[in-house]
């Protein structure tokens, strides 16, 4: 798909090895967010990491893999995961595809696949799974937005309308292609990722340009796709998660389960929240005039030092400054007024409510 | 990618502009800074009346990529600073030339023989392309 990237003038940034348009010359990254709220993009996505795991152990394995309960899975169904470390810390954030009992589908961030594989094999010795790293194999693109449906609709024979959000088919006919098609995405907009053999991948993208032309759908490049995320508060591996903050720390406590049979790090995350002295994550919002960035130290009037921005900038669909911020465990309860510290000037932001942009998905 | 250019400029590498008119001048970023940063958010101004030698962090231009700082093409002394800016900082992005940053008062006007006039800073900025 890179030459299709270059030839719609995206500007190519190297992302972990990969060379990825962060923007389009004809756009740009507000124009290409405010086109995935109000109609659609599309998003190459082909760097994310994908492992399947299968064996007559899959389903138990998988369950003690991650954070969140993976027996609620129905086949065709996909849950939202945290895998984590003995001491809570997160080894990274993926989607989990339920294929059958003895199939999982698993989809790892980019930066983090070379850890993550090892780590699954690591917990996989002795167990009967196996795991077949399978990031090579498959090219994806992310079609996302209120319009996003009706454009699938015109490739897929199946009815796009009943695929309910966080399903998937997992074998679909795209034209000629050979698909697995998710309602999901990294948006807070509807909209569905579309994985093809990796070198089916050129095909898919003007397939897909194609089929939505009639709507005005534009290619959107990494740029926008975290400006998306953050407006919707979805977590960013490395930022509001990491190996050193947990899921509970980064707001995701209700994608681990504490009640469940025994998870990699469930102590060290039950420990946590029965004692609650653990950081939080805060919405924040500028009144004056300034932008948070990553890393900007978070204050109260008096001075006394909370935490840290983990994600900052402008947003793009309300026009204001906003950060996501990690504070201390007695901070939580600080209604401020709260200072970003912006080169050295203080600068005054507000506590607003998660999420920045309420997320539009399909029920 | 059709670059615009002022012939009544003189550029630095790092891709600010001055405009100057005897002892004064208008500085601002140029249209391949603009491209480079994507759509502009924010600009922190300077403070009237601070001075600057030249390549001098002079103030910071936000965009939704991130915080880039401007340089001092000269050494300078800021008299007045372009307020509007604050308000509609997208006129960065729109206008790069007319979007003056600060108005200064030049400490050496000589030196304005090191920067690069229109056709240089052009070549210049061919050759990054060409990278």
């Amino acid at each position: 798909m890179y030459e299709d990237h270059v030839k719609l003038k995206g500007k190519i940034v190297d992302f972990g090895g990969w060379a990825l348009p962060v923007q389009y010359d004809h756009l740009g990254i507000k124009k290409e967010h405010l086109q995935v709220r109000s109609v659609a993009g599309l998003f190459d996505v082909s760097h994310m990491g994908e492992v399947w795991i299968t064996g007559e152990e899959a389903a138990a394995f998988v369950y003690n893999l991650v954070t969140n309960d993976t027996t609620l899975l129905r086949d065709g169904q996909i849950q939202y995961n945290i895998m984590c470390y003995p001491s809570g810390g997160a080894v990274d954030d993926l989607l989990v595809y339920k294929c059958g009992d003895n199939r999982f589908f698993l989809v790892i961030n980019a930066s983090n696949i070379d850890k993550d594989v090892a780590w699954i094999e690591e917990q996989a010795k002795g167990k009967k799974v196996t795991v077949h790293h399978a990031s090579s194999e498959y090219a994806e693109v992310a079609l996302q937005g209120p319009k996003a449906e009706k454009i699938l609709q015109k490739l897929i024979s199946e009815d796009v309308a009943q695929l309910p959000f966080f399903h998937f088919y997992e074998k679909v006919a795209l034209g000629n292609l050979e698909a697995l098609i998710s309602r999901t995405g990294y948006t807070g907009e509807d909209g569905f990722e579309i994985y093809v053999p990796w070198n089916d991948g050129s095909r898919l993208w003007n397939m897909v340009m194609e089929a939505g032309e009639e709507e005005n759908l534009e290619p959107a490049g990494l740029g926008a796709r975290d400006s998306l995320r953050f407006e919707a508060c979805l977590p960013l591996y490395g930022h509001e998660i990491s190996q050193d903050i947990s899921p509970l720390e980064g707001g995701l406590g209700f994608f681990v389960k504490l009640d469940k049979k025994g998870f990699i790090g469930q102590e060290a995350l039950r420990e946590s929240k029965e004692k609650g002295r653990y950081r939080r994550n805060i919405a924040l919002e500028m009144l004056e005039k300034g932008v948070p960035r990553e890393g900007y130290p978070v204050h109260l009037e008096s001075g006394d030092l909370l935490g840290y921005v983990t994600t900052g900038g402008y947003s793009p669909s309300l026009d204001k400054n906003i950060a996501l911020a990690l504070i201390s465990p007695e901070a939580f309860e600080e209604e401020g007024p709260f200072y970003i510290d912006i080169r050295g000037k203080k600068k005054e932001a507000k506590r607003v409510k998660k999420p920045f942009y309420k997320k539009n998905y399909k029920a | 990618m059709e670059l615009r250019f002022d012939t009544a400029c003189k550029y630095t590498k790092d891709h600010e502009w001055i405009r100057l008119e005897g002892n004064q001048g208008y500085v601002g970023i140029s249209d391949y800074a603009q491209h480079a940063m994507g759509d502009v958010v924010f600009v922190e101004l300077p403070e009237v009346g601070a001075s600057f030698d030249g390549g001098d962090d002079f103030c910071v231009v936000e965009s939704v990529k991130g915080a880039n700082d401007v340089y001092t093409p000269l050494g300078c002394t800021v008299l007045e600073v372009n307020e509007s800016l604050e308000d509609e900082p997208e006129k960065v992005n729109q206008e790069p030339y007319e979007s003056w940053i600060a108005k200064v008062e030049v400490t050496n006007s000589a030196e304005a023989d090191q920067l690069m006039d229109k056709d240089q800073y052009e070549a210049y900025c061919a050759s990054l392309e060409e990278e």
